[in-house]
């Protein structure tokens, strides 16, 4: 169907559109991922502070 | 008692533990990988047909194959609003804190499926019709839905309390059901730029098997997508709204 790298590229004319529907729902799965894994290193981080404030107040306090 | 009949209660007992978050959690953890290499399986498949196997159309050249994300991005944006009305609504009735939850997590992947819809529309309308956008029906439509999970995640940020937000959220959700079918039929019950249905159950297919074979698979990877992403959501909204149990403080992540 296609005979070279540069007509696949060119998308018979209509590159800008196809590509750009494509780059941007590949982005969109790229960075929603990415985003969720950012917020649970956030609450993580949060729990493990938690955690250690409590340790720390309770060894204070003995 | 029998052995059949054991089997089946104790089946019954895990969907019951299943809606506690403390064992929810773990299981979804479980799962996520799976659904990625299904992801990624589908995905694969599906860009190959797309490109490579799907002839080009005879009318609209190469620029046809925008339909293989708009088609099964559209068709997501709107089943995973009825999925999260469906999940929403199970949490009115039943109090249950993790039906809300998962309504809480599917919101932004269809927000972001109804944008990426919109988006490759506007993209496929341009070379097609001359406009980037029109004031049509199923254009519209489609424009509200995305209002309408926009709206949700709106109000349920900023109501304070999760119990009362998880309420709120569950009744706009619900009304906004109304929507799903305006936008499915309003290619029929208007005229509209728009073409009609381009996959019927009640007609033969007006398009070529690999079409309809790129179309399927492409729409099995962003399902399988939603299913891994929701997960992962989910799971960090636990960890959110659970923060202080016992439970998520003896989670091995928390721990180390």
């Amino acid at each position: 169907m296609w005979n070279s790298p540069a007509e696949f590229f060119a998308m018979g004319g209509y590159a800008l559109y196809v590509w750009s529907s494509f780059g941007v729902c590949a982005a969109v799965l790229l960075w929603e991922p990415m985003s969720i894994r950012f917020r649970k290193k956030a609450i993580i981080r949060r729990l493990q502070q938690e955690r250690l404030a409590e340790q720390f107040d309770q060894e204070s306090s003995q | 008692m029998t052995d059949t009949n054991n089997f089946s209660n104790n089946r019954l007992m895990n969907w019951f533990k299943l809606s506690s978050p403390s064992t929810f959690y773990p299981f979804a953890g479980k799962l996520i990988p799976l659904f990625w290499v299904l992801t990624a399986i589908f995905g694969v498949a599906g860009l190959w047909v797309s490109f490579f196997v799907a002839p080009v159309d005879a009318v609209q050249g190469q620029g046809y194959r925008i339909i293989f994300v708009h088609v099964p991005v559209s068709w997501m944006s709107m089943f995973i609003y009825v999925v999260m009305a469906a999940w929403a609504g199970l949490g009115l009735i039943f109090n249950t804190r993790l039906s809300a939850m998962m309504a809480q997590a599917l919101a932004p992947i269809g927000a972001w499926m109804a944008f990426l819809s919109l988006w490759t529309g506007a993209f496929w309308g341009k070379p097609m019709w001359g406009a980037w956008w029109v004031w049509d029906a199923r254009l519209t439509s489609e424009l509200i839905l995305l209002f309408l999970y926009l709206g949700f995640i709106a109000l349920q940020a900023s109501i304070d309390n999760p119990r009362r937000a998880d309420k709120a959220g569950a009744i706009l959700a619900l009304v906004g059901v109304v929507n799903v079918p305006i936008i499915y039929f309003s290619v029929k019950w208007w005229n509209t730029l728009h073409q009609g249905a381009s996959v019927s159950l009640t007609k033969a297919p007006a398009m070529a098997q690999t079409m309809l074979l790129g179309m399927l698979l492409m729409t099995l990877c962003f399902w399988m997508y939603t299913i891994a992403v929701g997960l992962m959501r989910v799971r960090t909204i636990i960890l959110e709204r659970e923060a202080h149990t016992d439970w998520v403080r003896q989670l091995e992540e928390v721990k180390s």
